[in-house]
């Protein structure tokens, strides 16, 4: 499964090179198997999340801290959007249609999915060490110097050289990191939270975070928090050239090997 | 041809026979244990069916948070209401002295029941939170009968699976597991925060299910039907709300 990508490397035009191309057909792909399907289901269920997401917080775009909160007290803060719901005062003379049903049923199925993809990414990650090798950066990575470089570097428009093309830098790799094992199971917490049924078995998953409408408002900012991350992610994939980090993703192959051969 | 082996072809064949035999096992099993909901078909049937089984097993027995008096919402929000039919009316300028909830079905002493019978039944209260499907919710001291007491006077038949609860509002009904019915925090509820229950939070009879959102604690109960099916009502998928699109189990 791993070697699907490199398998197809020699491509029909370059047949009779075919021969001195096989150690690179036999270097091991950009991404494995595992991490690139995974990283487009997850891709699929995030934006299904976000747009369900959205559906849902129209219907009461107003946030507040503790466990109770209605339109009778007062908010955190309240977006300045419209409604769904006539009783929200928003300020806008109109309300916008209901979508609530279709939006949570697709909302958890798409957490369902994302949640399983994610636990088969984490453990076969755990178990292939694949964060050990791939994303802990080195202890020489924590100098300023290389951070800095790793930050600079991405706007000068440079190609990455082939070794960055094949691996993370530290910022990379950190970022990853967090995002992995701090914003998805916050994400995670804060939407099971919520849930009247699971909040009854595991009553400390909603005071651990401060009651049920702490739970959501949290929930808000931590999406907020991968949005921006989705943001930076395609940014960067466009600065380091969107076709070919695509590619990668997709079929497991870089632009720079390919000009190894 | 590439890496396309004879070996590798059996295994996969192997393993994609194993993988599908699982699933229809797991399917099987899951609706021997009544763990598939009414709404599990369609392309959300999935998701449905993973919530509701995993809720089953994991939160069967569990109690919904209780609160101490003090966190009572101050002002609890009642949710927009349908105007109220005239039948409504009459029966509200008569105190709804005439109030009936019938319960009929798989139950041996099929009967009607006025408020005052229900409160003439021991009166249980918890303080729980009523949370909507739109984010919003408040606290409050709910008063009522286990629905579990009224459904042992009137004697549930063994293969009784599911309770229908029918609303004097046009169209709204929904339904619930034994699991649910039989719980003793679900209660026909009558009374809220030491008073009568207001019309405008359900009164004179709303059901309170607090493991689940607002939308499945419907308001002015006047039938109840026991089944093993819930095929013959409606168009069988459980309730008016699913009907509607929003889901069957709402305990997420």
């Amino acid at each position: 499964m791993a070697t699907l990508g490199s398998a197809q490397l020699p491509a029909e035009g370059s047949l009779s090179s075919a021969a001195s191309s096989l150690p690179a057909a036999k270097l091991a792909p950009r991404h494995s198997g595992l991490v690139r399907v995974t990283h487009w289901i997850t891709t699929l269920c995030f934006f299904a999340l976000l747009l369900t997401g959205i559906e849902i917080l129209i219907s009461h775009p107003r946030f507040y801290w503790g466990e109770t909160g209605t339109v009778l007290t007062k908010p955190l803060f309240q977006l300045p959007i419209p409604s769904s719901r006539k009783l929200v005062p928003t300020g806008y003379g109109y309300v916008l249609p209901d979508q609530n049903g279709w939006s949570r049923a697709l909302h958890f199925e798409a957490a369902w999915i994302a949640v399983l993809t994610g636990l088969l990414y984490v453990i076969s990650g755990l178990l292939t060490r694949h964060f050990q090798k791939d994303l802990l950066p080195s202890k020489t990575d924590f100098s300023w110097r290389v951070l800095w470089t790793s930050i600079a570097k991405p706007f000068r428009f440079e190609q990455p050289s082939a070794a960055e093309a094949s691996s993370y830098n530290v910022l990379q790799r950190l970022t990853y990191l967090f995002v992995i094992f701090v914003l998805f199971p916050l994400v995670i917490w804060s939407g099971l939270a919520m849930s009247l049924a699971f909040a009854s078995a595991f009553p400390w998953s909603v005071t651990l975070l401060g009651g049920r409408q702490s739970a959501r408002t949290i929930h808000f900012f931590v999406s907020l928090a991968l949005v921006l991350f989705l943001f930076v992610h395609v940014l960067m994939v466009c600065l380091a050239g969107f076709w070919s980090r695509t590619g990668a993703m997709i079929t497991g192959r870089t632009g720079t090997r390919k000009e190894h051969i | 041809m590439i890496d396309l082996s004879r070996r590798k072809l059996i295994v996969s064949g192997l393993a994609a026979t194993a993988g599908a035999s699982g699933l229809v096992g797991a399917a099987r099993l899951a609706q021997k244990y009544g763990l598939v909901p009414p709404d599990h078909g369609g392309i959300y049937g999935l998701g449905e069916t993973l919530s509701y089984a995993s809720q089953r097993l994991l939160t069967r027995h569990s109690l919904a948070r209780e609160f101490p008096r003090s966190s009572i919402s101050p002002r609890p929000f009642p949710n927009e209401l349908d105007p109220l039919t005239e039948d409504f009316k009459r029966l509200q300028s008569g105190g709804f002295a005439d109030w009936r909830l019938s319960i009929d079905g798989m139950v041996h002493q099929p009967g009607s029941f006025s408020i005052a019978d229900l409160k003439s039944y021991p009166s249980r209260s918890h303080i729980t939170e009523l949370a909507c499907e739109e984010g919003w919710s408040y606290i409050a001291e709910w008063i009522g009968v286990p629905l579990s007491h009224v459904l042992h006077l009137v004697g549930v038949h063994p293969q009784a699976k599911y309770v229908v609860y029918v609303s004097m509002e046009p169209n709204t009904w929904d339904s619930i597991d034994m699991a649910d019915a039989l719980h003793p925090q679900t209660f026909l509820c009558y009374g809220m925060n030491g008073s009568e229950l207001p019309v405008a939070h359900g009164g004179p009879l709303r059901v309170r299910l607090p493991r689940q959102v607002g939308y499945k604690n419907i308001k002015f109960i006047t039938r109840l039907t026991v089944a093993d099916s819930l095929k013959g009502f409606g168009k069988g998928v459980g309730s008016a709300a699913s009907e509607a699109g929003y889901a069957w189990y709402a305990g997420i």
